[in-house]
């Protein structure tokens, strides 16, 4: 089972990244929120062929109503984010984490119902309609939040800071920096074990060919909807945390970015290979790495190294790292390869 | 074991390339004190992210000509890590944790916009970092209690206040009409407050309140409106395209207001772009070359002007003003600690009371300046040659102030 | 919601004209955008990107003393060469495959020319003056910029051109040929790749000429290049491809559907419900279609 030897030596290693690293924990933080994006993504874009750009819809909507529950369950939030606002409010620990717990449940809970609720339109559209179409909802999203005054509109809204009295920053990169890997480790197992039953072999028979998966029996509009229930119980709760952690809530650029996350989970997901369980993890990681080496290295020209990345990826390598895995190592991958007979193929005789 | 190998090989490659991007900087290198600051180079607020980064870059060299910042009976030179905040406020928040954590920055100069202010506030109050700021005027800023937060320029409420003001003076006293559009963004809606304030205080009515998005580029429903209704006063801000746009569009519809009133005038080059299209609009300003407030560091504000424009090309905004004046104010504040210690220069920021070229700079405790007032100025034109002239505060006016504005027809 | 527009009618006079003027400037960037689809295959999102460059060359004339409005003529020119040259460049290993795959690409280039052209331009707002004066209708209380009128019409006669174009010429005959059946068309001798060279450069043209119009109608930025591709893609989807009349109907409804949205929902939804009209044509159609057992190919 060397699998589960680096599985294991993979999670110690998650586990006590914060003490290697500590000046780079909101880093990682982030790079476990993209994994999950990325896997999320996975199951409508590599699982189900249903490339979509809308799952940022659930990250924002996780991040508003984290940040609204944590704040209105103690403060008036009309107030809390009132643009001239005069008054300070300020959470002690009991409220912030019990605001953060709820939240995070809330966070989870909404865009499953939103999936459900708009999944029966949406997912009825087929290929580049449904990318455009959830293209559209992303930006809609975060313009339409841009423009209710409750949540801060233009302005945005700030989420509670860390409870004085509990530590200094470090203990709180720590904390969020945990809730993340768990997620992202949640995620991982539960995809892992979706994967296995029938609702994985659904995913991929409509991707392979959905009308002939609808004519031998399957609801396929069930499946379609129930992954997306799983993307956006995921998402939501990544939306969530990372309101928490960056600190300031933007409607565009902060909690609906869809041409930045919203484009990169698709990225990421090809990038390590989308279809595979574990590609769009190291696609994520790569991106993540790459993204940041960028930014350090080519300042003022990083989007033209991001714009090339993307270019050369998405022309020359769709595969992605899995699928070039996959061609060089096929026995890795538990397909028998007959040499012989391959090549008698195409030798001219 | 090739995959065992081949994950080895990321592993190992991770470490290094996160250990590359490690610099290893930290307050106080040799003879430099290291300043940390994230600005907007690409993106929506790329110009003005410029305007602050000249700004920073001529009193840094300015300042280290000069002698540099004098602590403990030894001179350093001032330096800044800059970083790309592509005018995302996520983005900003992860660089100023950057600069904190992995760069190991102590001080900070603030990003352009509100908007991007008020993401990395949050992260330099919770690791105690002196921030002095130049460009976020919103005064939701100065309303969450930090300590660590001192803001050189004037709040955005008090940017247009002054324009209902005059308005109603040159009313006969009476309360005006008020039409306005805001952009989206924090401190467009700062400005708003204010004017709102201002008409509470008049009396005066606001007949027409839009929001413009922030990627503007027509605003011919408001300016239809604004012909219908017939207001005395038309604000609009909306940063340096909302400027434009509005200029163009006043003119081709000729909208007929008396008092026009905007932001971000001199920032857009508005007056260079449209001619005497602009001419008449009232613009509110931090600063002003004509001002006779001065420093040791750079004379007074029209020898600032002439050395800008000589190094840079072009002559500065207040933008490029404020930025300068906080480099000065921390100059001024390190030598008053005489030390490097985070809570000692912090609190010598808090009692900074000096002038400099920009203005007179004093904080209040929730980290605003109190001592600077806004200024407005008035675009007049000769032929297609425009020129920015103070009218108001009335101490400073180089001229009287153009009311009502002639009609369209008349021009 | 706002119901000033119905308060004085004349604002709808207003609205709709504005609507239609500016709506056909947008069925022009999206008859480029519908061309490409239907003979490559290709979605191109660098399509704004493609108008702002446009722009800038019409600017450019302009600060050298040239009147913008010869942008329209020097502008395509230089932008057919550009569509040519990316062409070559990238574009022709996206055509062949899936449509995503072409998304995702000029995603890419969409990003990497924004950020070229903000250091080569500078980040600065511009614009260029036509000084081309207003007209006035009904007592003045109807205004229509001459730049507004201009655009429109110099987007009408292009489009003319460029039909008759596509109907007569033999290339144009060789772009049809392509789009209905690229296999067949190989086989009876045209040359696909320079087709879709030409395809590819004449899309970056019709930018060109729409970018030109833009900097004498609006501002110029690097950075406001992605409202121009996406109001494109809706025009292309609503109208369907293939339906030239319907990309200007489309063109045109959606620009009176944004003027009126301005007025009633507040400008600061007027992108919000652009994308919103999207998605609820894009599930009306479906649900159309379910009722028939078929779906939106």
């Amino acid at each position: 089972m060397r699998s589960k030897k680096i599985f294991f030596l993979l999670v110690i290693l998650g586990l006590i990244a914060p003490f290697l690293f500590p000046a780079f924990k909101l880093q990682m933080s982030i790079m476990w929120i993209l994994v999950v994006l990325a896997l999320t993504w996975d199951v409508q874009g590599g699982q189900m062929g249903y490339n979509t750009f809308g799952n940022i819809v659930f990250f924002g909507l996780g991040m508003y109503l984290c940040a609204a529950t944590q704040i209105g369950l103690f403060f008036p939030l009309g107030e809390w984010t009132a643009a001239g606002g005069e008054k300070t409010f300020v959470h002690n620990s009991e409220q912030y984490f019990q605001g953060l717990f709820l939240g995070l449940i809330v966070a989870a809970i909404v865009p499953v119902f939103v999936a459900v609720f708009i999944g029966y339109g949406i997912l009825g559209l087929r290929g580049h309609y449904f990318a455009i179409c959830t293209l559209g909802l992303g930006i809609a999203a975060g313009e339409f939040a841009g423009g209710i005054e409750i949540i801060g509109a233009g302005q945005g809204m700030t989420s509670p800071p860390w409870p004085k009295g509990i530590g200094n920053t470090e203990l709180r990169g720590e904390f969020f920096y945990y809730i993340c890997f768990v997620l992202m480790i949640c995620s991982f197992l539960f995809l892992r074990w979706a994967y296995s039953t029938r609702f994985g072999l659904v995913l991929n028979a409509i991707r392979d060919n959905e009308d002939k998966a609808e004519a031998m029996g399957i609801n396929t509009m069930k499946f379609k909807i129930s992954g997306w229930m799983v993307s956006a119980f995921f998402v939501g709760i990544a939306g969530g945390l990372m309101g928490n952690m960056i600190g300031y809530i933007e409607p565009v650029e902060t909690a609906f970015p869809g041409r930045t996350f919203g484009v990169f989970m698709v990225l990421m997901a090809i990038l390590g290979g989308k279809g595979t369980l574990i590609g769009p993890i190291i696609g994520a990681i790569a991106f993540h790495l790459f993204k940041e080496g960028f930014w350090t290295f080519f300042l003022g020209w990083q989007y033209v190294a991001l714009g090339a990345l993307i270019v050369i990826v998405v022309v020359f390598f769709p595969e992605g790292i899995m699928g070039y895995l996959r061609e060089k190592f096929p026995e890795r991958f538990g397909e028998v390869v007959d040499e012989k007979n391959r090549k008698s193929q195409v030798e001219l005789s | 074991m090739k995959i065992i190998s081949k994950l080895n090989v990321l592993i190992l490659s991770t470490i290094i390339s996160l250990s590359i991007t490690l610099p290893g900087f930290a307050k106080v290198v040799g003879d430099k004190i290291i300043l940390g600051a994230a600005v907007s180079l690409t993106g929506k607020y790329s110009t003005n992210g410029e305007h602050t980064k000249n700004g920073y870059n001529m009193a840094v060299k300015r300042i280290n000509e000069m002698g540099g910042v004098k602590v403990g009976g030894k001179s350093y030179k001032f330096d800044i890590i800059y970083y790309d905040d592509e005018s995302d406020s996520s983005r900003a928040a992860q660089l100023a944790e950057r600069l904190i954590k992995q760069d190991g920055v102590e001080f900070m100069l603030g990003p352009y916009s509100s908007g991007l202010t008020k993401a990395i506030a949050p992260v330099t109050e919770e690791n105690q970092i002196p921030m002095v700021e130049a460009n976020g005027a919103s005064r939701s800023l100065f309303t969450k209690g930090y300590k660590y937060l001192f803001a050189v320029l004037s709040a955005a409420n008090q940017y247009l206040e002054v324009a209902i003001d005059l308005a109603v003076e040159k009313n006969g006293g009476k309360p005006v009409n008020i039409a306005m559009a805001f952009e989206q963004d924090a401190f467009s809606q700062d400005v708003r407050l204010g004017i709102l304030d201002a008409a509470k205080r008049t009396g005066s009515k606001i007949t027409i309140d839009d929001k413009l998005p922030k990627e503007l580029n027509d605003m011919a429903a408001t300016l239809a409106k604004v012909k219908a209704t017939k207001p005395d006063v038309l604000v609009v801000s909306g940063h340096s395209k909302g400027a434009l746009t509005a200029i163009r569009q006043i003119s081709e519809m000729k909208v007929d207001v008396p008092m026009l009133a905007m932001t971000h005038c001199d920032a857009s080059k508005l007056a260079k772009q449209h001619g005497s299209k602009s001419q008449y609009a009232l613009c509110a300003a931090q600063w002003h070359k004509s001002l006779t407030y001065k420093d040791k560091f750079f004379g007074d504000g029209m020898q600032f002007d002439k050395e800008f424009t000589a190094m840079y090309g072009y002559a500065p905004p207040y933008q490029a003003a404020e930025s300068a004046a906080a480099l000065v104010v921390f100059k001024d504040a390190f030598e008053r600690a005489n030390s490097f210690d985070r809570t000692k220069v912090r609190d010598a920021l808090a009692k900074t009371d000096m002038q400099t070229f920009y203005g007179n700079i004093k904080f209040a405790e929730t980290g605003q300046n109190t001592a600077k007032p806004m200024v407005l100025f008035q675009v007049i034109c000769d032929g297609d040659n425009c020129e920015n002239k103070v009218v108001a505060p009335t101490k400073w006016a180089s001229t009287e102030l153009v009311h009502p504005i002639p009609k369209w027809s008349d021009r | 919601m706002d119901l000033l527009i119905f308060q004085n009618p004349i604002l709808i006079v207003q609205a709709s004209l504005d609507g239609i003027l500016l709506g056909i400037l947008f069925a022009l960037i999206a008859y480029g955008m519908a061309l490409q689809w239907g003979v490559m295959n290709i979605i191109n999102i660098a399509q704004g990107e493609l108008v702002i460059l446009g722009g800038y060359i019409a600017y450019f004339l302009y600060i050298s003393g040239v009147h913008p409005a010869f942008g329209i003529i020097v502008s395509p020119v230089i932008m057919y060469f550009l569509g040519v040259g990316m062409y070559k460049a990238v574009i022709y290993r996206v055509v062949d495959r899936d449509m995503f795959i072409s998304i995702l690409a000029t995603f890419g280039i969409s990003i990497l020319a924004q950020q070229l052209m903000n250091s080569v331009f500078g980040s600065d707002v511009v614009v260029a003056q036509s000084n081309f004066g207003t007209t006035f209708l009904f007592n003045y209380m109807v205004t229509l910029p001459n730049a507004k009128i201009f655009s429109a019409c110099i987007s009408l006669i292009f489009a003319v051109i460029l039909v008759g174009y596509m109907r007569y010429s033999k290339l144009g005959r060789a772009i049809r040929a392509t789009a209905q059946n690229a296999r067949a068309a190989k086989i009876l001798g045209v040359d696909t790749d320079k087709v879709y060279a030409a395809t590819f450069g004449i899309n970056a043209a019709i930018c060109g000429v729409a970018g030109a119009l833009i900097a004498i109608t609006f501002t110029l930025h690097p950075y406001v290049g992605l409202p121009y591709t996406v109001r494109s893609f809706m025009i292309v989807i609503v109208a369907g491809l293939g339906n030239l009349p319907g990309v200007a109907l489309s063109g045109m409804g959606l620009g009176v559907f944004e003027e009126f949205s301005d007025y009633l929902f507040g400008t600061e939804f007027r992108i919000a419900s652009v994308f919103l009209l999207l998605v609820l044509i894009l599930v009306f159609r479906r649900f159309k279609l379910s009722r028939k057992r078929e779906y939106l190919k």
